[in-house]
């Protein structure tokens, strides 16, 4: 395996090897204008003479490379790429803080109704109780009135049957005499007919 | 030559660059590969990443796609942590992926069925290991070699194990892609081959080239799958191995 790997040792280690590069130069034109005739030639690939051109150009070219990807190309493409990775992440936070807003919100919206809903309740249950309550208040002043108008004409009636009373012995006296002066013919004194009456209704 | 299925590894020098300590250094086909393939991964991320929209249209949806692929990969072995070698896996991924792709083309070189380009990246990852997990840990990055509950008495024999398991994996790294990449488009060319060899037949061999060239449409296709394959492999042990740089102890 080794044999693949060893003349490029021998090109890296420098001029020490160079004598030995050097003689089979005129070879190497003889390769180029027909390898057949010569015969000899080594297998392209393997040919060292033609190594340290590739070395050399493929370190300035792949050098090349690696200095434009390091410098301009990657940081181009993983700006694109990362940035729209960043971008669609920082997109899915905006939605998720507006949706935590939106719900912050909803609740407050659901307090401020309940809130509504119970003032409205407290206010409906004052202007019921006050109403009741001055309804109350009337019947009760109604109903005093009623009992004082009661009690004044229970009095007036107490007055009337009174006088109504009084005057029963007065008729009671004159319808006597009056029955007494029919039946007998004879005017009774008023004396008597007051008495006999009055000994009557005291039964 | 033009049925040489090895022909198309080989790699043309377009230019010298000069020499440098008895080393010639040339612009070759696969350097040019190479390029190509930056130049199509850093346009196409561009392009891609241009609107930077919100909602992706078709271009920017690949690029993410490729880049929440790597990032999950990475993730889900070496955990949040892993994220900081973001930046080189997914090079790494891209690089593989797209030079693959590119050596579908024809006449275009494939730069990863080049076991040194392949070795380059697999070492790429285990410096990047061992140089991170040496500076994070300290000596503490050697536990790796030490797995806990194990008997002091076979301390020793379980270390050289890990030891050697640690030092091959840059090889297992590199040969597997190197050898999917060779194999996959050294048969595809034979097969594409037979059926150039077989209508050159004549008549009857026009009829029998119709088997080879199926077996070249299902190549192709199977051959697509296993340039992205090799890509995700390469991805995955490489998010594996920084694992262990970012924890050492199993």
């Amino acid at each position: 395996m080794t044999w693949f790997i060893s003349p490029a040792h021998a090109e890296d280690a420098a001029p020490a090897s160079a004598p030995a590069v050097v003689p089979p130069a005129p070879t190497e034109t003889h390769t180029e204008v027909g390898h057949e005739a010569g015969g000899k030639a080594p297998f392209p690939p393997f040919d060292t003479q033609k190594y340290p051109s590739q070395i050399l150009w493929y370190v300035v070219f792949f050098g090349l490379l690696y200095l434009l990807m390091k410098r301009f190309l990657v940081p181009r493409l993983s700006t694109i790429v990362e940035g729209r990775a960043a971008r669609i992440a920082g997109d899915m936070e905006e939605a998720q803080r507006l949706r935590v807003e939106s719900d912050k919100a909803l609740g407050t919206y659901e307090k401020a109704l309940a809130d509504a809903r119970t003032s409205a309740h407290a206010i409906a249950q004052a202007g019921t109780d006050e109403a009741k309550a001055a309804a109350v208040k009337q019947r009760a002043d109604i109903e005093s009135s009623l009992t004082a108008k009661l009690e004044e004409a229970e009095a007036r009636i107490g007055e009337i049957k009174a006088k109504a009373l009084g005057d029963v012995g007065a008729i009671a006296e004159d319808a006597a005499a009056a029955v007494v002066a029919a039946l007998s013919g004879q005017q009774p004194s008023a004396d008597e007919v007051a008495s006999a009456v009055s000994s009557v209704s005291a039964k | 030559m033009a049925n040489d299925p090895i022909h198309q590894f080989h790699i043309q020098e377009y230019f010298p660059l000069g020499q440098f300590g008895g080393m010639e250094f040339h612009f070759t086909n696969s350097a040019f590969a190479m390029g190509a393939t930056v130049a199509i991964v850093v346009g196409f991320l561009v392009l891609a990443t241009a609107k930077r929209s919100l909602i992706p249209g078709r271009l920017q949806s690949v690029a993410e796609l490729a880049y929440e692929f790597v990032a999950g990969t990475l993730r889900s072995s070496a955990g949040k942590e892993g994220m900081r070698f973001f930046p080189l896996v997914f090079s790494l991924f891209m690089f593989i992926l797209v030079a693959n792709f590119f050596g579908m083309f024809p006449y275009f070189m494939t730069a990863t069925s080049q076991i040194i380009v392949t070795f380059a990246l697999a070492m790429t990852v285990m410096l990047t290991v061992v140089i991170y997990g040496f500076m994070r840990h300290g000596f503490g990055f050697l536990g790796l070699f030490v797995p806990s509950g194990v008997p002091m008495a076979v301390v020793p024999l379980v270390s050289a194990i890990e030891l050697i398991s640690f030092l091959s994996r840059p090889i297992s790294l590199s040969v597997r892609l190197f050898g999917n990449m060779l194999a996959g488009h050294i048969t595809l060319k034979v097969f594409a081959g037979f059926v150039a060899s077989m209508a050159s037949l004549g008549a009857i061999g026009i009829g029998g080239a119709i088997l080879p060239l199926a077996m070249t449409v299902g190549l192709t296709a199977l051959e697509f799958l296993v340039a992205f394959l090799q890509a995700y492999i390469f991805t995955v042990l490489t998010c594996m191995y920084l694992n262990d740089a970012l924890h050492p102890g199993h």
